[in-house]
């Protein structure tokens, strides 16, 4: 009988090791990974069938808001251009939009605070696990690219970014059900104030439906394009191509 | 009257009985058998991604929101879970979540067919759910007596699920799974905004991650007990009949 118990106890721990190396082979297995990354697809096409393309994400009321937003990912580009932009407290940053649209804009960030803008007091869910809520101030994406008169083709909308990790530029995309949902907004501002410099200052990306990692921060470029393909990595997005993280992050 | 201390004949020991052939029934069909494995698998893996997604923020908090600044119920130092409990082994956030949310497809699609097989071919009702004699206090308490003195039933009982062993499965099935799932699901923000009533039924994203946190734990003392036990009753004939269905009947205990 003991023998036997220990007979089990051998096998557990031996197939606990099994499973663990076997684990980081298939994790690094390419065939592997590509049934793993299939789960994205089939969730993204589950999550759009249950929720109408409109569905909104809740929004809180003031009584329901962090008392301190954490920021995340770069606290502050540190080039040289964005400390002078910095300097002048944005007064010259400006947000091109261009790719697959009539008419290619470059609009001052004044004029982008100028316009009729909304707010929202909406949670901001980290893709490590934590949550801050806060209130937004900005206007509607779909304004803007509707202003810029968006070709059919387009499929995707890409956020190049004035910050870089490592040597490599940011930048983020997504597509357009959600950069046509009426609560993704170009914010520049926070919790009544201009957006700070950590929080993404003078302009980013709310996109309430998905992680965090999503919403571009230091945003100087939109881009309409039909394919990710040609871009950076290809993924989509800094995170996507740089560390393998999903390009849809509803979940 | 004759009593054998006086009488001169030597009293003939009972021949032994003959060896009764070993009883074999058929304990655990197909579906039951399938859907234990798949799932034993899935729930492994979902339990040491999920450990790994833990350790990129091993901090919990009760309400809508939390983040450092945020008052946790518990909090750990930086990546407490160590390598051997982790999918995969060393640091990595995006692949543990590649598994984690691949995995969670098979739990939920494997739970959902098992639920209705079960139901269709009467599991539930017939092994899974107490009998109105299983419930009687006086039963139950007998039954965690004959527990603590590892008196595992023998005979027909054995082909039965005790009333300790329906408590804890019904509980996997219907409770902690669910749950794991339904508080998985709250932590999603797109789905938060499909189904809004999922933040109200948890009280916040961030009670939904405790009580996906606390959920995990207690089927992770569910798996150490039913393993304890299945090592305890016979594993070999536990486990083959998880297999193949066949179950060596243990004979009938004479109790005194």
């Amino acid at each position: 009988m003991i023998t036997r118990r220990r007979f089990v106890a051998a096998g557990a721990t031996g197939a606990t090791g099994l499973l663990l190396s076997g684990c980081d082979r298939l994790t690094h297995n390419e065939r592997f990974r590509g049934v793993l990354r299939s789960a994205e697809k089939l969730t993204i096409r589950a999550q759009r069938v249950v929720a109408p393309r409109d569905a909104l994400a809740r929004e809180y009321s003031a009584a329901d808001m962090s008392p301190f937003f954490r920021a995340n990912g770069t606290a502050n580009p540190g080039t040289s251009e964005y400390a002078q932009h910095v300097s002048e407290s944005f007064a010259n940053w400006r947000l091109a939009v261009d790719g697959l649209v009539a008419r290619p804009l470059s609009i001052p960030i004044r004029t982008l605070r100028s316009l009729r803008h909304q707010t929202q007091i909406t949670r901001h869910d980290c893709v490590e696990g934590w949550s801050a809520i806060g209130k937004w101030h900005g206007l509607q994406l779909s304004r803007i690219l509707n202003a810029a008169g968006l070709s059919t083709r387009a499929k995707y909308i890409v956020f190049h970014c004035a910050d870089r990790i490592g040597n490599k530029p940011f930048y983020e995309s997504i597509d357009l059900v959600d950069a046509f949902h009426p609560q993704t907004i170009l914010a520049w501002g926070l919790n009544d104030h201009l957006l700070p410099v950590p929080n993404g200052a003078p302009l980013r990306l709310r996109v309430e439906r998905q992680l965090g990692y999503k919403n571009a921060k230091y945003i100087q470029r939109i881009e309409a394009v039909e394919s990710l393909a040609g871009i950076y990595g290809g993924k989509g997005g800094y995170w996507e191509d740089n560390v393998d993280y999903e390009w849809y992050a509803g979940i | 009257m004759a009593d054998a201390a006086v009488t001169e004949e030597p009293i003939e020991p009972e021949p032994p009985a003959p060896p009764r052939p070993r009883r074999v029934a058929y304990r655990h069909r197909l579906p039951t058998r399938l859907w234990h494995w798949i799932n034993a698998l899935t729930v492994i893996v979902m339990l040491m991604s999920g450990l790994m997604i833990f350790n990129a923020h091993p901090r919990l908090y009760w309400g809508q929101f939390g983040a450092n600044f945020d008052h946790a119920w518990i909090s750990f130092g930086p990546r407490p879970v160590p390598g051997w409990a982790t999918i995969p082994s060393t640091y990595n956030l995006a692949a543990a979540r590649r598994w984690h949310l691949a995995f969670a497809w098979i739990l939920v699609t494997g739970l959902v067919l098992f639920l209705l097989t079960s139901l269709w071919n009467r599991h539930v009702l017939r092994d899974l759910a107490p009998s109105r004699e299983q419930l009687k206090p006086g039963h139950i308490w007998h039954d965690i007596k004959a527990h603590a003195r590892l008196n595992f039933p023998t005979g027909d009982e054995a082909l039965k699920y005790n009333i300790l062993q329906k408590f804890s499965y019904v509980a996997v099935i219907f409770l902690l799974i669910p749950l794991m799932i339904l508080t998985g699901l709250a932590m999603s923000p797109a789905m938060d905004a499909a189904w809004p009533w999922l933040l109200d039924l948890f009280g916040g994203r961030q009670s939904a991650r405790s009580i996906h946190f606390l959920t995990a734990s207690a089927l992770l003392l569910f798996i150490f007990v039913h393993l304890m036990m299945v090592v305890l009753a016979g594993p070999i004939n536990e486990v083959g009949s998880m297999i193949t269905g066949r179950f060596r009947v243990p004979p009938e205990r004479i109790d005194p």
